[in-house]
């Protein structure tokens, strides 16, 4: 009965492609890398929270939010008030006409703290903001969308100004939030000082280990009885409707968690990093986090992670050497990963490298259960691949049973 | 807070204001009426959008170019030909894009989303590179300069007049073209049923196709007309976007007057509470009005009862 609740929770499989990633983060990464690279992997790292989010909310949910970099952005703020009125105590700010209040407020003629700055004194009530905020937000926004069945591209344009309002806020109100300089200076965090080499190693493994239990979370959702109701419900909305499920809940937890996520991403974020600003919160960058998700693949947990970090290692190098081609290439990827394997990398994966791998990958043969199936067969019919390909790798991967992929002609016509 | 105004102050600052509004209005219906064929009719998300008309801008500015260097004469008229030309090209350039990419997304909106941008960031980079990071202005000839004073206190610049006077006219246009010409009924055939349509004998390819392009032509007629308001840089058309979608969205994508209604709303509210709070919490809380709006009434202002 273990046996069996294991093999369903994390199929073999999966729990190599966890050990690979494992073995690539926390061994591999921090043996090879300096310190400077290692923290940049860092805070790739964490932009794959955002990716992992939105695997399940848009890759299993089918709900595209455009907005992630709010939540993002929300848990990052938060963290970065707490750290910043840590570095601005009466002694550091002598200089300024009010000490003991952050600098830019002392610059924008405010002369106490407002009373929503106060939470952020504790580091408990700091930690649980981090969290709590971005999902009070994204249940206050979901509840309100999909109990009046707003879906779809709408959803995904009102997240899009959302994220709009939100940067526009943060830049205009500059003597609370520091304006388009964002939050900056931040030193310490309990006395601890987060620039420093060893501050910057440890928040790399605690990045990693947060994430792989981010993952784990996914990963049970995943294989649960709410990922296959949550792959159906993107399938076919109605007949999950009509089956008895209120739909708008799943939509709403898994949006809600994918915002929680996000968050704890904004929040390592920023102690990574050491400044949050608007620039991570808008339109532009919260697309790029789709594309994050996207090029990974968009049904892939893993995929996420892999994504942001290649996605993100090609900004940095391209843009170091030749900053008008990284626009271009950005442009062609965007368009690639649509047109060419909207199913990403993982899809490569699926198609040309498992198939091939040897027999202690795959375990013994073990009736596949459907959901697995439909998440290997490509998201919609199959005018954009080969209709060879796709037959072929179904009858690699899955020998024993019927090929579903035959029902996905009728999946999409309404 | 009105103490400190007289009351023909007061009126003036409205009727200003109120102007005011009427030219973001004109401008914000000229930018949606393009998104509204291409979003409302053909269901394809086109967030390059801005771009299009950004190329409509710099066609403008080129043709001003070239008529101070060697039209000097004809230099009053040229901004008549600018909006051909401008129309031209984006009709041009929308219709190889359509080509290439968008007939092969029909099925998926939201992938047609993340591949316009993509295309997005590329036109970006190509104005980039070619006209240079810095933003350029066109020069206005003499007669669309100045103002035209209605009392002692209120006036009305001739720009403002010509962009509405513009507005009007492709409004009527794509009015004429969607809903009383046999192509329009064409299209709106092809958007509700594409089988049927092709199975009664429409090209159902080629409406796609030109369809795309007039409301990408449309436009860069809106970019053309921008260029009298404002400067244009490789950036600007993204700055739009969110506020041109919204307006589709809350007047009911497939509505043309809707989307008409929907902008002198927000034009009016965004310009009235500009004048009581700062530029930026004026668009926050538009903002905020239109998306909580759209939660009470998801189909938008004018939904079409058409059953599926």
């Amino acid at each position: 009965m273990q046996e069996r609740a294991k093999a369903l929770f994390m199929p073999r499989q999966d729990l190599i492609g966890f050990a690979v990633l494992a073995l690539i983060l926390i061994v591999i990464l921090p043996l090879v890398l300096d310190v400077f690279r290692l923290n940049l992997v860092g805070k790739y790292l964490t932009y794959s929270f955002v990716a992992l989010g939105l695997v399940l909310c848009w890759g299993y949910g089918g709900i595209l939010s455009l907005g992630q970099g709010l939540f993002f952005g929300l848990g990052g703020y938060c963290m970065a008030m707490f750290l910043k009125l840590e570095a601005s105590d009466p002694v550091s700010t002598k200089i300024q006409s009010t000490p003991g209040i952050p600098d830019f407020m002392d610059w924008n003629q405010i002369t106490a703290i407002p009373w929503w700055w106060q939470p952020f004194n504790s580091l408990t009530l700091s930690l649980i903001v981090v969290v709590l905020v971005p999902t009070v937000f994204a249940f206050i926004i979901s509840v309100a969308m999909f109990k009046r069945r707003v879906g779809g591209v709408y959803f995904a344009i009102i997240t899009q100004a959302l994220a709009a309002i939100l940067t526009i806020l943060i830049i205009g109100q500059q003597g609370y939030t520091g304006g388009v300089n964002g939050i900056t200076d931040l030193r310490t965090l309990l006395g601890w000082d987060i620039r420093s080499d060893n501050a910057k190693l440890v928040l790399y493994f605690v990045n990693c280990i947060l994430l792989f239990g981010c993952l784990l979370i996914a990963q049970f959702i995943r294989k649960n009885k709410l990922g296959r109701i949550l792959v159906a419900m993107r399938d076919r909305e109605e007949r999950v409707r009509f089956s008895g499920y209120d739909v708008a809940n799943f939509k709403i937890f898994v949006f809600c968690l994918a915002a929680a996520i996000s968050s704890v991403g904004g929040a390592m974020f920023t102690l990574q990093v050491g400044f949050m600003s608007p620039s991570f919160v808008g339109i532009v960058p919260s697309i790029e986090m789709v594309i994050f998700c996207a090029v990974g693949g968009r049904l892939s947990i893993l995929g996420a992670v892999y994504g942001s970090l290649l996605v993100n290692w090609a900004k940095t190098s391209f843009s170091e050497s030749f900053p008008e081609l990284w626009l271009f290439a950005m442009g062609a990827l965007f368009i690639g990963v649509v047109m060419a394997f909207p199913n990403g990398l993982a899809s490569l994966f699926l198609r040309y490298i498992e198939p091939y791998l040897p027999a202690w990958y795959h375990g013994k043969a073990k009736p596949v259960q459907p959901a697995e199936v439909l998440e290997k067969a490509p998201l919609t019919s199959t005018d954009t691949q080969p209709e060879t390909a796709t037959s072929k790798s179904t009858e690699k991967q899955s020998d024993e049973t019927v090929p579903v992929n035959s029902l996905e002609g009728g999946v999409y016509v309404d | 807070m009105f103490d400190e105004y007289t009351m023909s102050e007061l009126t003036s600052i409205l009727a200003m204001q109120g102007f005011a509004g009427l030219i973001l209005f004109s401008v914000l219906v000229l930018m949606a009426l393009g998104l509204a064929i291409i979003f409302g009719q053909m269901g394809v998300i086109n967030m390059a959008h801005g771009e299009f008309m950004i190329l409509g801008a710099y066609v403008t500015y080129l043709t001003a170019k070239l008529f101070e260097t060697y039209m000097p004469s004809l230099f009053d008229g040229y901004f008549f030909v600018a909006m051909g030309l401008a129309f031209l090209a984006s009709f041009a350039l929308g219709v190889l894009v359509e080509w290439c990419m968008i007939r092969f997304l029909f099925k998926r909106p939201l992938d047609t989303l993340l591949a316009t941008w993509g295309l997005s960031l590329i036109l970006q980079q190509l104005y980039r590179t070619i006209f240079g990071a810095r933003e350029v202005g066109v020069t206005l000839p003499d007669w669309m300069m100045g103002s035209y004073a209605l009392s002692e206190t209120i006036e009305v610049p001739i720009n403002g007049i010509f962009v509405m006077v513009l507005t009007l006219f492709i409004s009527l246009c794509v009015y004429l073209l969607m809903f009383r010409s046999r192509w329009g009924k064409q299209v709106r055939a092809v958007v509700l049923n594409r089988p049927m349509a092709g199975a009664v004998g429409i090209n159902t390819e080629k409406i796609d196709r030109y369809t795309f392009g007039i409301g990408c032509g449309v436009a860069g007629i809106a970019g053309s007309a921008f260029t009298m308001i404002g400067s244009t840089g490789p950036t600007s058309g993204q700055l739009y976007i969110v506020d041109t979608f919204l307006v589709v969205v809350f007047g009911g994508a497939q509505s043309l007057l809707g989307t008409i209604a929907s902008a002198f709303t927000i034009s009016q509210s965004q310009s009235t509470l500009e004048f009581f709070l700062s530029g930026s919490m004026a668009k926050v809380i538009t903002l905020l009005l239109v998306v909580g709006i759209l939660m009470l009434r998801p189909q938008g202002l004018f939904a079409l009862k058409i059953r599926h």
